[in-house]
């Protein structure tokens, strides 16, 4: 008798209380979120493979790229981890029955639903061209889309980031399994702690300003927009407050799970364990006072940017203190390259190639040059795509017996995963020359002679596209033909693989006693 | 039931408090651009803070400020009772009626400035949007103070001894809420009040 056996109906599922089950509803949802914002970047792409505007109009475009950034922004990279991979192995990983607060967890996920109703809604009603970042005073004073809509939207999908971030940090501090320690956590717990602390102490932040936002768009007046008194730059520091440690919560996971794959495919416990957990905490914490580099060229006082400026290189050193470690984990290791391997080896290169070009950007001089250009936007997704949404699939692989029972198909995983890292760098590479040699973000035409790099750029959107498509395939197929999963297919020492897979309701048959640390690898000699 | 993942009652209790401290926490921050466009308006336009502050109702903010302190107690009175197993209905109504005071007086406050608001221009305006919002999100947080008290009420035959875990949750929000308008009174009705 597994979750999954518990009960057959649609009625089971909805009214479950079980975090494995919430968590696939949680995958399921982002699911569908993650294609409805990937065809808005496949029009997108299309039409910037040539030059002139010729495929959809400025505004459908500028529409475009504001669903994206919604979507894949709040509807899927933030609750990715956390709320799919975090929701199941949380309470599995500390040896508890189920999360602290189960029926919470589930309301999370319906406010995640209706926020996503709300956008959806905005979305079929026409759009909104603000992009994702919703600048005043255009977005309360000019913008004539549903930017209400979409706010609300927001907003009510920001609660379920809350309520998830509290309940992981309250099961992580309440409910270990007894002689499981702090540091004898996975850093996979450690990353999702540290994530949720982001999430309950960034996000009303973002809830509140959205809310300004849509008053002063309903009322007139308000405190952002300069021809009522307002000052737009306090919406930018409030919205950056929250939109800069809003990547760590994409990226931190991220680290978490390639801090599970790597040791477990390396044969060898993780390098500085003690290290890793406290460059997941000064990532965290730093991160909090860096979000004035997206101001640098926005009027902020010039003090103020060298000091976000210097900050923002600081972040650099607990992300390089990972970097390394991950490498030196790998060194005498017994490395096997099975899927997860793969997608947590191309999330490490990716995220080192993401993070040093964030340092050209945290450079006061050097970003007035790059400040909206393609060069910014290569960047993120590198630390967003590159970094998260690779980690993601590995995670969902690595985990994949255990969620499902079944294995996924072997060849079939390692060949997306190399699919999805070519199609990746094409896709985004190109991005960075383009945006060296000046074009601008978010606009649906350019110069002719960027065409050629455009064009490498837009193919590597198809590779992309086609290398997303796979794993919903295959990964579907297992779920009926794929080979019966043992209880710990990787020989991997969490917690999550002492019991059965699929995992009985309560996750343990007897609450599972620790005597020692996490990644108990030996490599084979 | 469905308590399954907690070992016992006192670790139950326990989650519940750090989860109402931490759900506080993200209150705080929720707060937090509210506070910093206060800052930003009373440096940006300080004389229309200044004569705004003369505008609104002193005296009955002085008198709300006292009844919600008062309901403080008469909530870490309910929290005590509640222990106690006995007479915590009476400390939840009164706590409940002077929440129920605080927002009618509020609403009378409201209606009387309502048409000055509406025909302030400039900064007097911006003054009065930080008002209202401010002193909205706060009622509306004491209204769903009322309301959890309320439910707390209905179920009060459940606290005793062994179990009083909802009251104290309970107890932490509705304290929050008070010290949210120990700052927004002296922000709105006193600093500029001696400031002609
Ligand atoms: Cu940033």
């Amino acid at each position: 008798m597994s979750y999954l056996t518990e009960g057959y109906t649609l009625r089971s599922w909805l009214t479950t209380h079980d975090h494995k089950r919430i968590a696939l509803l949680y995958a399921v949802a982002i699911t569908a979120f993650f294609f409805v914002g990937g065809a808005a970047a496949t029009m997108m792409r299309l039409e910037l493979a040539t030059p002139a505007g010729d495929l959809v109009s400025a505004d459908t475009y500028n529409k475009l790229f504001t669903i994206h950034g919604v979507i894949m922004v709040w509807f899927f990279l933030i609750p990715s981890i956390p709320s799919v991979l975090g929701n199941f192995l949380v309470p599995m990983m500390i040896g508890a029955k189920d999360m602290a607060f189960p029926r919470l967890n589930l309301a999370s996920w319906y406010i995640y639903v209706i926020g996503g109703a709300f956008t959806l809604a905005a979305l079929v009603a026409g759009g909104v061209d603000t992009g994702w970042t919703f600048y005043t005073p255009y977005s309360t004073m000019f913008a004539n889309g549903h930017v209400v809509l979409v706010i609300a939207g927001v907003f009510v999908v920001g609660f379920s980031s809350i309520l998830t971030g509290l309940n992981i940090i309250v099961t992580v501090h309440r409910l270990r399994a007894p002689g499981l320690t702090w540091f004898r956590l996975p850093l996979f717990i450690w990353a999702n702690y540290a994530t949720s602390l982001i999430l309950i102490l960034a996000t009303p932040v973002l809830a509140m300003t959205l809310t300004l936002i849509a008053l002063e768009r309903l009322a007139g007046i308000g405190i952002f927009n300069p021809a009522l008194g307002g000052d737009p730059l306090l919406f930018q520091h409030l919205f950056w407050f929250y939109s800069h440690p809003a990547v760590y919560i994409m990226v931190l996971p991220a680290m978490g799970v390639a801090s599970e794959i790597i040791p477990c495919f390396a044969r060898r416990p993780v390098f500085g364990y003690r290290f890793m957990a406290y460059a997941i905490l000064g990532i965290a914490s730093i991160g909090f006072l860096v979000w004035g580099h997206h101001m640098f060229v926005s009027g902020q006082s010039l003090y103020a940017g060298m000091v976000f400026s210097m900050l923002s290189f600081l972040v650099a050193i607990p992300s390089a203190i990972k970097v390394f470690n991950w490498t030196a984990t790998l060194y005498k290791g017994s490395i096997t390259f099975s899927a997860p391997m793969l997608y947590a080896l191309g999330f490490v290169g990716l995220f080192t190639i993401g993070g040093l070009t964030g340092l050209y950007l945290a450079s006061l001089a050097l970003d007035v040059h790059l400040t909206d250009t393609y060069f910014v936007i290569a960047h993120f997704h590198y630390i967003m795509v590159g970094g998260s949404v690779m980690a993601y699939l590995g995670g969902i692989h690595f985990w994949w017996p255990k969620i499902s029972g079944r294995m996924y198909p072997e060849m079939w995983g390692r060949a997306a995963a190399l699919l999805l890292f070519f199609g990746f760098n094409l896709t985004f590479f190109p991005q960075y020359l383009l945006g060296y040699l000046g074009m601008p973000r978010r606009y649906h035409e350019y110069a002719p002679e960027l065409q050629v790099l455009n064009l490498f750029s837009s193919a590597g959107a198809v590779v992309l596209a086609a290398g997303y498509l796979l794993p919903l395939g295959y990964l579907g197929w297992s779920l009926l033909y794929g080979k019966r999963a043992s209880a710990n297919p990787w020989e991997a020492t969490g917690l999550e693989w002492q019991t059965s897979s699929p995992p009985p309701q309560h996750n343990f048959h007897e609450t599972p006693r620790v005597e020692r640390g996490p990644y108990g690898y030996d490599p084979v000699r | 039931m469905a308590t399954i993942q907690f070992d016992s009652a006192e670790e139950r209790r326990s989650a519940s408090l750090l989860g109402m401290w931490l759900f506080l926490a993200t209150e705080v921050l929720f707060f937090g651009p509210l506070f910093f466009g206060y800052l930003r308006g009373r440096l940006a336009v300080h004389e229309a803070f200044v004569s705004g502050s003369h505008h609104i109702h002193f005296w009955l903010g002085t008198a709300n400020t006292a009844l919600l302190l008062t309901s403080s107690l008469t909530m870490a009175l309910a929290v005590e009772r509640a222990k106690l197993g006995r007479g915590v209905r009476l400390m939840l109504s009164l706590t409940a009626a002077l929440g129920t005071a605080f927002l009618c007086i509020k609403a009378y406050e409201y209606a009387s400035e309502l048409g000055e608001a509406a025909s302030a221009r400039g900064g007097e305006a911006m003054f009065y949007f930080l008002y209202f919002a401010m002193t909205g999100v706060h009622a509306l947080h004491l209204a769903i103070g009322i309301g959890l008290v309320a439910w707390l009420w209905l179920t009060a035959r459940r606290y005793g001894e062994r179990y009083s875990m909802p009251v104290e949750v309970t107890g932490l929000y509705w304290h929050f809420v008070d010290i949210v308008w120990v700052f927004l009174y002296p922000m709105f009705y006193l600093l500029e009040r001696y400031n002609a």
